[in-house]
């Protein structure tokens, strides 16, 4: 069975500017894929490649095993959820939903059917009539969602979609979206720049830098073992550390306080804060290194005080270079 | 999204009125709405000395007594006026209207296009389309003619039509084009993934949101066309009843040594009449049009 989505040496540029650079990817069936990246990385932009907005300058994409590198967007059966919604504010919910149904001539009952299942599916049942101007920002996202659905693609991409929504209410679409894509079954590229939001969601993450994939995983993965120190800094809070020479990172969990892990650290604490189930700790170590830690408000663990000096270690597996 | 900006405009409206002021401030204020009462004095003097004089007679107006109100309301100008320009009122209203919806479509087509469907050269075209603003209807008055006259169009009424949306269309492209600029290329994209294409796009999602600059470009053609005076006077050649501007001047100048104000007057309103009609019930949708971005550079 081929891949859901392929990519070979994909390159776009923009004039001038090298957007993406030759990027290889293969996206499985029923895969909730993440493009995590700075802005400017080139993840919308391949996102956008694969929607057939842009065509690349070279390279070949392929949909289930067959090259639409040159196909217009409505022939690649793949869908997108725009980030500002993009829904026709003249037309109600329904209507909205219908449309794609409508264009490729569907019949009316069928459309109206399979419009009130993809309601159904994003819980906006009853919402039928409204304009997208009485909606809330969450349940405008949710029409985005439902219109693309009705169309059945075989891969539906996001791009940011939660991004113009409140933390809670992104939250909730997180494992919202989570949920459908499981229901539905098919593929979701879902482009994002929160790397709280990839880690939550995806089946595997691919990161983006400068225009190119620098890591792909499964967010364990790329969270425990990043290849590298943009990944290690981009994803998550890491700390930087230069010893003998070298530099390496260690996540702020994996530091206890204590020498019973390794090789010890003298460090002065200089800041504390208080962050609920956590309590991050900032120190500085003797060669000037700062470093965070988190330590769990369990009342086992005696915390310290800002000024004081502590001993800490890590276990050396969580170094990564 | 135009409703939004004039509801933007008016709560930053209200929220600078509750500020309070300094003397100085208010002594600023103070002089400004003198300024402006002065002013809207002046513009309406010559609709005053119109309606007022239109209600005098034909005999009874006299340049000393222009300002003052009638002694009694004599509705005796009307009649022979309206008869004289009746019929030419008809064919403008004809010529009028129709170059106005027609330039206003094609400028809506036009818009769409150079705001939405880029291609190689469209920013230089669309600077020769809005090149066109700027040339002076006197420049074209012969070539006009004769091209007129080639084809065939010489003294018919169809001669203004085409001459008007011929000279709409840059203003009304740029209009569009500014008004579709505003709207969310995404939108367009959405339509795209679900299949529908750049002319299914334009009647099924574009043209439903284009009312507010419709209201604009109909507005600004219809008052431009009725107002037209050089087009009408030259291009009709031998049927200068064709056009009411040119009827209205016949009608004013050529009653002999005799000068009668009433008449001259009455038959002035009874022109601005449908202008007056078109800002009064589109006017405001045209300021909501402005505002939307529509004229925005």
């Amino acid at each position: 069975m081929p891949a859901a989505i392929k990519l070979t040496e994909v390159v776009k540029n923009f004039g001038e500017v090298a957007a993406v650079t030759g990027v290889n990817l293969e996206i499985r069936h029923g895969e909730f894929f993440t493009m995590l990246g700075p802005s400017g990385s080139g993840k919308t932009t391949v996102l956008r490649m694969i929607a057939g907005f842009e065509l690349p300058t070279s390279g070949r994409i392929e949909i289930d095993g067959i090259d639409v590198s040159k196909t217009p967007p409505f022939d690649r059966n793949v869908n997108t959820v725009f980030q500002d919604y993009a829904l026709f504010p003249h037309m109600s919910v329904i209507e909205n939903i219908e449309y794609g149904l409508k264009v490729k001539k569907v019949n009316k009952s069928e459309r109206l059917e399979r419009a009130h299942k993809a309601l159904d599916r994003v819980k906006l049942n009853g919402f039928d009539g409204r304009k997208p101007g009485q909606l809330s920002g969450g349940q405008r996202q949710r029409v985005a969602l439902a219109r693309a659905l009705v169309n059945e693609p075989k891969v539906l991409l996001l791009d940011e979609p939660l991004g113009a929504l409140d933390l809670k209410l992104r939250h909730e679409m997180q494992l919202e979206l989570k949920e459908i894509q499981k229901a539905v079954g098919i593929t979701f590229i879902f482009v994002t720049h929160d790397q709280e939001e990839a880690l939550t969601m995806s089946d595997r993450i691919a990161v983006f830098n400068n225009g190119n994939i620098v890591q792909i995983g499964s967010a364990k993965e790329i969270y425990e073992n990043p290849n590298s120190q943009f990944v290690a800094e981009f994803v998550g809070i890491s700390n930087l550390i230069h010893r003998d020479g070298k530099v390496f990172s260690v996540r702020p969990e994996k530091i206890k306080l204590g020498s019973g892990l390794g090789q010890v650290h003298k460090a002065n604490v200089i800041g504390i804060s208080f962050l609920g189930p956590l309590t991050r700790v900032e120190a500085r170590l003797q060669n000037q290194d700062l470093l965070t830690l988190m330590l769990i408000n369990d009342g086992v663990e005696q915390l310290p005080k800002v000024g004081e000096e502590i001993e800490i270690s890590w276990d050396s597996q969580f170094q990564v270079k | 999204m135009s409703n939004d900006i004039v509801n933007l405009i008016s709560t930053k409206d209200i929220s600078r009125n509750k500020k309070t002021r300094s003397g100085k401030e208010r002594a600023f204020l103070g002089g400004r709405y003198v300024a402006l009462i002065f002013l809207t004095f002046f513009a309406i003097s010559p609709i005053y000395i119109m309606v007022v004089n239109s209600f005098k007679g034909i005999t009874s107006v006299s340049q000393s007594g222009a300002w003052g109100f009638p002694t009694h309301l004599n509705f005796a100008a009307w009649p022979p006026v309206w008869d004289n320009l009746k019929g030419s009122m008809a064919r403008t209203l004809f010529f009028v209207v129709q170059s106005s919806i027609i330039s206003a479509i094609i400028g809506s087509i036009n818009g769409y296009v150079f705001a939405k469907w880029r291609f190689r050269g469209s920013n230089f075209i669309f600077t020769t389309f809005l090149f066109g603003m700027f040339i002076p209807y006197q420049a074209i008055m012969i070539p006009l003619t004769q091209f007129n006259h080639a084809v065939g169009l010489t003294g018919s009424i169809y001669v203004l039509v085409f001459a008007h949306v011929v000279y709409g269309i840059p203003i009304c492209t740029l209009i569009f084009r500014n008004y579709y600029a505003a709207i969310p290329t995404e939108i367009i994209e959405a339509g795209r993934v679900d299949g529908a294409g750049m002319v299914k796009i334009f009647r099924t999602i574009i043209l439903p949101l284009s009312a507010p600059a419709f209201v604009v470009v109909l507005i600004w053609q219809f008052t431009s066309a009725w107002n037209d005076f050089l087009f009408a006077i030259f291009l009709t050649g031998g049927s200068p009843k064709l056009s009411v501007a040119t009827t209205a001047l016949n009608f004013i100048t050529g009653s002999g040594n005799q000068v009668y104000y009433g008449n001259n007057m009455t038959a002035s309103l009874i022109v601005s009449i449908p202008t007056l009609v078109v800002y009064m019930f589109l006017g405001r949708y045209f300021l909501r049009g402005l505002l939307s971005g529509s004229l925005k550079g």
